[in-house]
């Protein structure tokens, strides 16, 4: 069977999904249900003091029998700030050690600050975390972050949010090809062929938020790139035809046409 | 006594336990995590730990993000 190993555990799916920027819980859980992800990511915040409490918690929603829960450091500009939340993370999920590490250079293109990212790997990995770490599409830098002992490594497609699909396969694949751990795209799929382009282009998953969540119908576009990565992951090991300018090779037999 | 919580100035009267600072502030039983001072507090200290004069406290759960 095709799975996808993350830190020594099987995965059926090969897309994870995020959690924000839905409507609301339920169309949150509808969507992730949908895109079939058993890999979840969820943020730290500040709890709002005051609010009711009997306010439905996220965490109700995704049980950790069903989804494994990636904590992200969203948000953080800092290695002590990433470091700092997924401490919190850890003590909120009782111990749980799978994370992502995203350290964001500039509030503008949320464009990973790479000297940050690798002293956070750094920490997280001697504390003992399991790092998916997401960066930028440098392969010099994603072979750092695997010789720190990162689990996971995920280059951008294109910017957070963005849509605007794989910018540089190019680079993708060369990160792909001197990888020893999976390689993730994390950000930048608009559509479901752009993740159909990344699966075919070798990515062991691809991780998604906005793609879905912005999409007209969330959870119709959930189970589009469900099918999307299923598609490109097949079509990767069936292995393309080879490109021809021309093509002198007609499908249907040359023989006995009538004449 | 002064607290600092998510970066919000709290008064309350001393001694206080964390435990009875997140009953207080309505998050008994809810799904949080706490740091003291920078220092991760283990939901098994809340009751031991008491605040003093200038704590500073963050209180967080999860929320819905990439």
């Amino acid at each position: 069977m095709d799975e996808l190993v993350i830190a020594g555990k099987p995965y059926s799916s090969r897309l994870l999904v995020g959690t924000g920027k839905y409507a609301d819980f339920a169309q949150t859980k509808a969507a992730v249900e949908e895109s079939g992800a058993q890999i979840v990511t969820i943020a730290i915040r500040r709890i709002n003091i005051g609010q009711n409490p009997d306010e439905p918690n996220l965490l109700d929603m995704l049980p950790p029998s069903q989804y494994t829960l990636l904590p992200n450091t969203a948000g953080c500009y800092s290695a002590e700030d990433a470091v700092r939340t997924l401490m919190l993370a850890r003590e909120l999920l009782g111990g749980h050690d799978l994370v992502k590490l995203e350290v964001l250079g500039d509030p503008k293109t949320l464009y990973p600050n790479i000297v940050e990212t690798l002293d956070a790997a750094r920490t997280l990995v001697r504390e003992g975390f399991k790092v998916m770490v997401y960066t930028s599409d440098d392969p010099i830098v994603a072979k750092q972050l695997e010789e720190i002992g990162c689990v996971a490594v995920m280059p951008l497609a294109s910017l957070i949010g963005s849509g605007m699909g794989i910018l540089n396969p190019w680079n993708l694949a060369i990160i792909i090809e001197n990888a020893n751990i999976p390689v993730l795209v994390d950000a930048g799929v608009g559509t479901a062929s752009d993740a159909a382009i990344a699966m075919e282009l070798g990515c062991d998953g691809i991780l998604m938020n906005t793609a879905i969540a912005a999409a007209r119908n969330p959870i119709l576009m959930a189970s589009a790139m469900k099918k999307a990565v299923a598609a490109g992951r097949e079509a990767y090991l069936a292995g393309r035809m080879p490109r021809k300018r021309y093509s002198a090779s007609p499908s249907s037999p040359v023989s006995g046409l009538i004449e | 006594m002064e607290l600092w919580i998510s970066g919000e100035s709290k008064r309350f009267e001393a001694p206080l336990p964390v435990s009875d600072l997140v009953e207080r502030l309505g998050l008994a039983g809810r799904r949080i995590a706490v740091e003291l001072n920078a220092e991760i507090l283990p939901r098994s200290r809340f009751e031991s730990t008491m605040l003093a004069d200038g704590d500073r406290l963050e209180i967080v759960t999860a929320v819905g993000g990439g």
